[in-house]
């Protein structure tokens, strides 16, 4: 059994106030591939990743990680299999340093000591901050903490990686090395983002969801090379591949 | 407004404080938890007269100070800013006790004693608080209060409030400074702003602790906080807690002031 698959089936979700944030998706994902999510503002993006992490329970429909079911009673297990990195970091990161805040989630689920001092500095090495394990992380720059949050995720050997926004807010260097992080995760990846240059440099996968459905599902190249159905859903094509500025003369 | 932002970093500074390293860093922290308790309960069980018996017991904060190595200034600001609240609680003792007493030819009410010792009293055991947290840290007295087996749900409630504190005015701050750049003329937020702007701030406070909570618990938090190993009790801690025992029972038994007063004066004339 492989804990690194995902299926999505036919989930709807309202808000108590009556707003539907999710109509009736279904997505099945497989094991390593890299997938990413994207939507205008309001689409239904983070909605669909908190019903992935139980934190909001769906109205109809399921997710299945592996061969489990997302609910109450496999939580546990499901949280310790998928790791989620959220769009802010300050979020993420409300311990005294950075070492206890990636501990806080191996140490959780009740492993040795040893164990989780052996996870930690593995999860900061593979983000590059080892070298900041006893900072406080509200003293680090915005690149360092979205490095930090991502091994809070990491030290918890997660099979598939949720990621909302990894690289709102970076400057170039910090959202490079984000990138390489990302890239070096062998694991099945999600990602939502509004960043579509960086998804298509990611993701083998694009899944466009519009008003809580989905739109569009295909390769990244032939999702963000179509700019009708971008411009349909609220979105642009990748800054990449847009005609140049000077010349007018277009890539795609 | 900066002050609101100064005051939150000051805040953080008690973690980095915390994290420092010295002789009284070292100890364990439930030693230095229960040495605490120990100190503040003794000076509390002085008498509302006993303002000298209480002198020696200085000694204490004194040292764990000179030894932790800590910044003297940080400390004694935040000892200044509950100093209003301690005078606030005594400040009625000299008008309502009848009592007086005579120094110097003048008569006074003895509800000066009572307010210096009340006075006294509070100053030192903040200051032993104050100096727990600064050279222990919140998680590690959290931690120490799990080995007592106090209930976990007051100690998460202890842990999650002082994390929170800082989510609450991180809000203010960014509130503020919303509110001051299209505001420059005014000082403070105008009352007819009151009631939106509190109510915003619950709102936004509200949204972003959930937001902490819910990483936490994608990180697999159920409500029990895990604070790493146990470290254990060794020689150096169990030296510290009775020689600080020792001393507070020598303090709480005998007048040391006079006792020390009466042996030099006994050396001097013998």
């Amino acid at each position: 059994m492989s804990h690194h698959k995902l299926e999505i089936k036919d989930l709807h979700f309202s808000y108590p106030d009556g707003h539907k944030a999710i109509d009736g998706i279904t997505i099945s994902i497989g094991h390593g591939e890299s997938v990413g999510i994207i939507g205008a503002n309001g689409a239904g993006k983070s909605t669909l990743l908190m019903l992935l992490m139980g934190i909001l329970f769906p109205d109809k429909g399921e997710i299945v990680v592996g061969d489990i079911p997302v609910n109450k009673k496999t939580l546990p297990f499901i949280r310790q299999r998928v790791g989620m990195v959220f769009q802010d970091p300050d979020d993420q990161l409300f311990m005294p340093t950075v070492y206890d805040d990636v501990a806080f989630g191996p140490r959780n689920y009740k492993l040795d000591e040893k164990d989780v001092e052996k996870k930690v500095l593995d999860a900061l090495d593979k983000v590059g901050i080892l070298h900041l394990k006893d900072r406080a992380p509200f003293k680090l720059s915005g690149g360092e903490k979205r490095a930090a949050a991502i091994a809070t995720v990491l030290s918890m050997t997660p099979d598939i990686l949720v990621m909302d926004e990894p690289t709102s807010a970076l400057d170039h260097r910090a959202r490079k090395n984000i990138m390489g992080i990302l890239r070096s995760f062998e694991h099945t990846k999600i990602i939502t983002s509004h960043d579509l240059d960086m998804l298509m440099e990611i993701c083998n996968r694009i899944v466009v969801i519009k008003d809580g459905k989905v739109s569009a599902d295909g390769t990244a190249m032939d999702v963000l090379t179509d700019s009708r159905l971008l411009d349909s859903c609220g979105l642009d094509v990748p800054l990449s591949l847009q005609n140049c500025p000077k010349c007018g003369r277009g890539k795609v | 407004m900066s002050g609101i932002v100064n005051s939150l970093y000051n805040m953080k500074h008690m973690d980095d404080l915390a994290r420092r390293e010295s002789p009284i860093h070292d100890i364990h922290p439930l030693i230095k938890l229960i040495t605490t308790v120990v100190f503040i309960t003794v000076v509390m069980s002085f008498g509302r007269y006993d303002i000298g018996r209480l002198l020696p017991f200085f000694l204490y904060p004194v040292i764990i100070v000179i030894v932790s190595d800590l910044p003297k200034a940080p400390i004694l600001k935040r000892i200044i800013i509950i100093e209003p609240f301690i005078i606030g609680v005594g400040i009625l003792n000299p008008l309502l006790e009848s009592e007086t007493f005579i120094v110097g030819g003048i008569e006074l009410s003895k509800g000066w004693i009572t307010f210096g010792s009340i006075f006294i009293k509070s100053l030192l055991a903040v200051t032993a608080a104050l100096l727990l947290l600064a050279t222990t840290g919140m998680d590690k007295i959290a931690g120490a209060l799990r080995t007592l087996r106090v209930p976990k749900i007051f100690v998460l409630q202890l842990l999650l409030t002082y994390r929170y504190i800082s989510v609450l005015t991180e809000e203010v701050a960014r509130m503020l400074r919303a509110y001051s750049i299209r505001a420059p003329q005014q000082k403070g937020i105008h009352r007819s702003a009151w009631a939106s702007f509190s109510g915003q701030l619950i709102i936004r406070t509200f949204d972003r602790a959930q937001r902490v909570y819910h990483a936490m618990c994608a990180r697999g938090f159920t409500g029990d906080f895990n604070f790493g190993s146990v470290l254990k009790v060794n020689l150096k801690d169990n030296i510290y807690w009775v020689c600080w025992i020792i001393f507070f029972a020598a303090a709480r038994l005998f007048d040391l002031p006079v006792l020390i007063g009466s042996m030099i004066t006994g050396v001097f004339f013998v």
